[in-house]
């Protein structure tokens, strides 16, 4: 219990560096994904095939593999990475993490997206069209307003993912929550303590985000509820 | 196309590690999966109680904490405790077994909400109809839901097992000679990274297409009886 309590506070810390992670890897992924989800619904085949196939490489690989093809993998073109002034960020691993984490949920987030945006009815797009709306109106006053509302389930879910995916990224010796937990067993040779306590804290982490997109689906949802029912109290009123 | 020095043989030997992880892990998966989904749709509290909590815990917490404490956690917690009760045991879990139990565990709980997902989907009607002519519990089972219930949790399953696929890349981190892990010695050996870890990312790819086409195929089979408009 007490080597619990005096881990305590490095614990706390690597759970910083797991948050700032996922909110820098989600934030970049999330700015990427838009695009990404419009260019793989493009009429354009040179522009949605190469798409096409980033999504389908990273949703199709493990992201341990995808984190070692960029931070090993970049070892091996170091001379050219060093003469085009790249390797001062290949060489750090957080920057690889952010990479890879970045690339990763950008292409699942894409694909979330991409069947939010072809789950508008079509009825309200035609209705814009009759209205007159051109064609980045249209997609900024209807489709992706709408498509937001529609992905969110499934978004939350991508994020609840990322946030547990950063754990991997202790692998390449970042001291995030399992990385700290990892550095202190290999000191004190007490693995299920500070795993199970490492575990309770992404526990609380990821309700935390649960509960986070749970407040804003409502808040986003307001127009779809029933408004509140006051017609009967000014009835008994009067 | 990829020049791996002789060490492809490793790549090799690792798919086929990989695949029968993949393969008992998923097994498992599937067994939990049951016994979770009949838990939560339980009338008995303490049976929903449990699956609940089984499902909660395992979507909380990253597959890379649950595989350490499965292989350094648990044979130390046996110890610890066998200690106290004046045992001196020593516990070496083989790498192989922590995987597949872990994984296992894991996406048991992925196929829990499938299975439930899949009970819900058989209609109303077809169960109480079975009762009304009075089938057992077991025949209903047995001729109306199971039946039912593989083509409702079919795409479900398929979901599962590919992400279960990439999961095992994880057991690599307890040193099973799996894909990536052989993948990483050869790297090591052969210093050169990107072409090792590329050639095992495709590999994976590879794996996942071929899923992909079985899906397609396993849910046109279930779904034979289906008229479509």
């Amino acid at each position: 219990m007490e080597l619990i309590w005096n881990s305590l506070p490095r614990l706390f810390d690597g759970a910083l560096l797991t948050i700032q992670i996922t909110v820098v890897s989600v934030a970049l992924g999330l700015l990427a994904a838009v695009p990404l989800a419009l260019l793989r619904l493009s009429h354009n085949p040179f522009l949605r095939l190469p798409v096409y196939a980033y999504i389908f490489y990273f949703r199709g690989t493990p992201f341990i593999v995808q984190l070692f093809l960029i931070y090993y993998g970049s070892g091996q073109f170091r001379d050219t990475l060093e003469s085009a002034g790249l390797w001062i960020f290949f060489r750090e691993a957080y920057f690889c993490a952010v990479l890879a984490l970045t690339l990763n949920t950008a292409a699942y987030t894409a694909e979330i997206f991409r069947g939010a945006i072809q789950g508008v009815p079509f009825g309200e797009i035609e209705a814009a069209r009759a209205c007159g709306m051109s064609r980045s109106l249209l997609y900024r006053r209807i489709i992706l307003p709408k498509a937001l509302r529609l992905a969110l389930p499934a978004y939350s879910n991508e994020v609840v993912f990322l946030l547990q995916t950063t754990s991997i990224v202790s692998i390449i010796a970042l001291l995030d929550l399992t990385g700290v937990a990892r550095v202190i067993i290999a000191r004190s040779f007490e693995p299920y303590k500070l795993f199970l306590t490492a575990a309770v804290f992404y526990l609380v982490m990821t309700y935390g985000v649960l509960y986070v997109f749970k407040k804003v689906e409502f808040w986003l949802s307001g127009h779809l509820r029933e408004r509140p029912d006051d017609s009967v109290k000014a009835v008994v009123i009067r | 196309m990829f020049d791996l020095k002789g060490y492809g043989w490793m790549l090799w030997d690792g798919v086929q590690l990989t695949i029968a992880v993949a393969v008992c892990s998923m097994v498992l998966a599937l067994l939990l999966g049951l016994i979770g989904s009949w838990g939560k749709l339980s009338a008995s509290p303490a049976a929903r109680l449990a699956a609940e909590t089984y499902t909660t815990v395992i979507r909380g917490v990253p597959e890379l904490i649950l595989i350490l404490i499965v292989y350094y956690g648990v044979p130390t917690l046996i110890q610890d405790v066998a200690a106290t009760m004046g045992f001196d045991i020593f516990i070496d879990f083989n790498s192989f077994i922590a995987g597949f139990l872990t994984i296992g565990f894991i996406y048991g709980a992925f196929a829990t909400e499938v299975f439930r997902g899949a009970y819900h989907a058989v209609p109303r009607g077809q169960i109480e109809a079975a009762n009304a002519i009075g089938m057992s519990r077991m025949l209903m089972a047995r001729r109306i839901l199971l039946p039912q219930m593989l083509r409702f949790a079919l795409p479900g399953l398929g979901n599962v097992w590919m992400v279960l696929i990439k999961a095992t890349a994880l057991i690599s981190v307890i040193q099973l000679p799996e894909l990536l892990r052989n993948a990483d010695i050869a790297a090591r050996a052969v210093r050169q990274p990107f072409t090792f870890f590329f050639a095992a990312s495709l590999i994976y790819l590879a794996i996942t297409v071929v899923s992909m086409v079985v899906q397609h195929r396993g849910e046109a089979w279930a779904n034979r009886g289906v008229r479509r408009s």
